[in-house]
């Protein structure tokens, strides 16, 4: 009976993915179409090499773990909803919680994408598998990556599973069964953002990561990107779902974002005082990102946009009636996920290749197929995220249930 | 143009030919069914070998039939990919030896002809340029590296108010690619010497980001090598041909250091500033050297015990 509920259950919810309006429709086939482009172009990647990316010797990673490394903040910031939602027991967060755990299963699978993307040789992954090929845990920081994002995956994909499967039924959820696997999943969150910044920053060879700030400051703009951009998403959800948001929930999140950025901001100024104080070895990377050296400082006008931006954005979530005003606090999150996306994106990942540890200056710019193929990773996320909201707010409302007779799927639901 | 080939068809055809009179060939020993087969489709490989690639254990994990049949495979794609016989050698490390490297930078004049003789010797993608050796060319009375010239080209070397510092795997004692390889790709084996099993690394580099040398180095593209410059004498951890997407480094020349010859970059230097030896022999010319010479260490404060030291006539 329960497998059979289970059955129901999953194939309601995938029917309910693929229903809706003409509008629906195309979003999803603008993302498939640009998922798509992204593959030929991975296609070309497999085929050729790396040699179609601006990836060398010298700057061995780019684009994609910059987008990485940048996707798993997000993925982490999820929990600024789970822990109001069920430590502090707010039924407005509640309500919309499920959607920020849909949030970070798409930016894990982004993140995941992103990395195996990167590979050389994709078709050796199963060199990882514990068991039958030979996984470097504890020693390798990329394997502690590799156990953390699978682990945040599986808990943001049970947890909420439960719940929905609870309600489907009609029931209240146990609270006593899933209670301890939130608290797990709130550490865990913590973790998957400390393990990528540790895999950074366990690198002497690098100095320009080597610090000890790195995993607060990881910690810290993901607390203010990820909320910039569950804000602007909650309210595309308002407008194109009747799916009702509380404004208090979104009033908690940009309060959230105020303080994270805040202190990002107050991290990046320490970092940029001890290295500009008394400038060493240590401090040429940051000299490239900011100042640029000799003739080269290609990332020198995006790392002060990034500046400008979170600055702007900072002093308009610090004025009251800004922060308030639903357009200005728009813009502010526009401005911090962008800003972020710069600093801890490109701004963070290749300056520490440049210079190398032999001295030499060799600069790197995204190829077009890298930058189709990041497209197609983000679509693939979006994807997600916009399949499982859909089921999670039909479910969350009721407007299907074990109870309810499914509606039979209509021609022109697929057609129109 | 009738019924005569163009030359790059007529290429095609007899690569073709090739791989099928080879796959009928080796068809009786093993796969007999699947290696008989011409299968385009697997990258100009038999069934048998992609699925034997595909499926091939960790270094450290096969037997000796297992290790064979890699051996084979190995032999028979240098073959197909550069109509080149080699022979793939799998030389264990030698009893009571591990190897270390003394420079002395009075001699060096930055010839680079170490660096000739490691690409020729390790069969090196010659498009790609991959090096395992760089020859610095730094300021005297100045051992910053970012001050240092690395593509210098002028009419004669040395260059006056120039030293030349030339740096390579260090084989570190404590080697951080090690630690960083998420699948145990790379290790250091007995004799001291950092290997890389090219048939397991998933080609994340990690290992890159991690040596504070820059002495590893990764394969962009597919490397290409002139039939006539391949180096048929190779062992599997060290100058075999090298696969797409996958890391390689300086592995003191094995296929050569394991059979007591000395490595290319010591036999290619005219000036006589390399000295290669066993660490644990106390007769050895580099045991002399580290007793009787003041030697320092590149990066020594990163703490990964380089086992390549430096030092100068006095």
């Amino acid at each position: 009976m329960t497998i059979m509920t289970l059955l129901r259950f999953v194939s309601d919810a995938a029917r309910e993915m693929f229903r809706g309006p003409q509008k629906y429709w195309g979003w999803l086939g603008l993302l498939t179409v640009i998922v798509v482009i992204g593959g030929f172009q991975y296609a070309r990647q497999a085929q050729e090499g790396l040699v179609v990316t601006g990836m060398s010797d010298q700057v061995s990673w780019g684009f994609y773990i910059a987008n990485f490394a940048f996707l798993v903040g997000i993925a982490a910031a999820a929990v600024l909803l789970v822990i109001p939602a069920y430590l502090f027991d707010r039924k407005d967060v509640k309500e919309v919680v499920l959607i920020g755990e849909g949030m970070a299963v798409a930016a894990v699978v982004m993140a995941m994408a992103f990395v195996t993307v990167d590979l050389g040789r994709p078709d050796r992954l199963w060199h990882l598998l514990p068991g039958i090929g030979e996984f470097n845990w504890p020693l390798s920081l990329l394997a502690w990556d590799i156990v953390v994002l699978t682990g945040y995956l599986v808990l943001n994909l049970a947890i909420p599973f439960y719940v929905l499967f609870s309600k489907y039924r009609g029931k209240e959820p146990n609270f006593r069964a899933y209670f301890p696997f939130v608290v797990l999943a709130m550490f865990w969150a913590i973790s998957i953002h400390t393990v990528t910044a540790f895999l950074f920053s366990a690198n002497p060879a690098r100095p320009f990561w080597h610090t000890a700030l790195l995993g607060p400051r990881f910690i810290a703009s993901a607390f203010a990107s990820g909320p910039a951009l569950i804000i602007l998403t909650l309210q595309a959800v308002r407008k194109f779902t009747d799916y009702p948001i509380s404004q208090s929930v979104i009033d908690l999140l940009a309060l959230i974002m105020t303080f994270a950025l805040q202190i990002s901001l107050f991290f990046v100024g320490a970092e940029l005082f001890t290295d500009f104080y008394n400038e060493g070895a240590h401090a040429a990377s940051m000299h490239y990102l900011f100042l640029g050296i000799g003739d080269f400082g290609a990332l020198r006008p995006w790392i002060w946009t990034a500046l400008a931006m979170n600055l702007v954005a900072v002093a308009i979530l610090m004025i009251n009636p800004l922060r308030r005003h639903v357009t200005t606090l728009n813009f502010a999150c526009v401005l911090a996920f962008i800003g972020i996306w710069i600093e801890k994106g490109m701004g963070l990942v290749i300056p520490g290749f440049i210079p190398t540890p032999l001295g030499e200056i060799f600069e790197y710019t995204p190829t077009v197929p890298e930058l189709l193929i990041t497209a197609g990773v983000w679509a693939l996320g979006m994807l997600v995220f916009t399949l499982i909201t859909k089921a999670v707010i039909a479910i969350q409302s009721g407007r299907i249930s074990l109870h309810k007779q499914p509606e039979p799927a209509k021609v022109g639901d697929f057609i129109r | 143009m009738s019924t005569d080939r163009d030359p790059e068809e007529q290429e095609r055809f007899e690569k073709a030919r090739r791989r099928f009179l080879k796959g009928a060939g080796i068809g009786a020993a093993a796969t007999a069914a699947a290696a008989t087969l011409p299968a385009p489709a697997w990258g100009g490989q038999t069934l048998g070998d992609a699925f034997g690639s595909f499926f091939q254990k960790h270094y450290k994990r096969m037997n000796p039939d297992e290790i064979n049949a890699a051996l084979g495979r190995i032999e028979r794609r240098a073959r197909d990919r550069y109509g080149v016989d080699i022979k793939c050698g799998n030389a264990p490390p030698l009893e009571g030896v591990v190897f270390g490297y003394a420079l002395n930078l009075s001699r060096c004049k930055g010839y680079r002809e170490c660096v000739a003789g490691c690409i020729k010797e390790n069969n090196q993608g010659r498009d790609s340029q991959v090096q395992y050796i760089r020859v610095l060319q730094m300021n005297k009375g100045d051992m910053n590296l970012e001050h240092s010239e690395h593509y210098y080209n002028p009419k004669e070397v040395p260059v006056p108010g120039k030293f030349y510092l030339p740096v390579q795997c260090m084989q570190c004692d404590d080697p951080p690619c090690v630690k960083a390889c998420p699948v145990k790709a790379t290790w250091m084996e007995p004799d001291g010497v950092t290997v890389v099993d090219y048939d397991w690394c998933i080609g994340c580099r990690y290992c890159m980001a991690a040596c504070p040398y820059w002495a590893r180095h990764f394969n962009w593209t597919k490397p290409q090598i002139p039939a006539e410059e391949l180096n048929p004498d190779t062992h599997y951890l060290g100058n075999r041909p090298r696969p797409l997407g996958v890391v390689e480094k300086c592995h003191f020349c094995l296929q050569r250091t394991r059979k007591g010859r000395q490595p290319a970059c010591e036999e290619a230097c005219p000036t006589g500033a390399r000295v290669f030896g066993n660490l644990l022999d106390p007769n050895s010319e580099i045991r002399f050297i580290l007793a009787n010479k003041t030697v320092f260490r590149l990066k020594e404060e990163l703490g990964t015990e380089p086992k390549f030291w430096y030092y100068t006539d006095e």
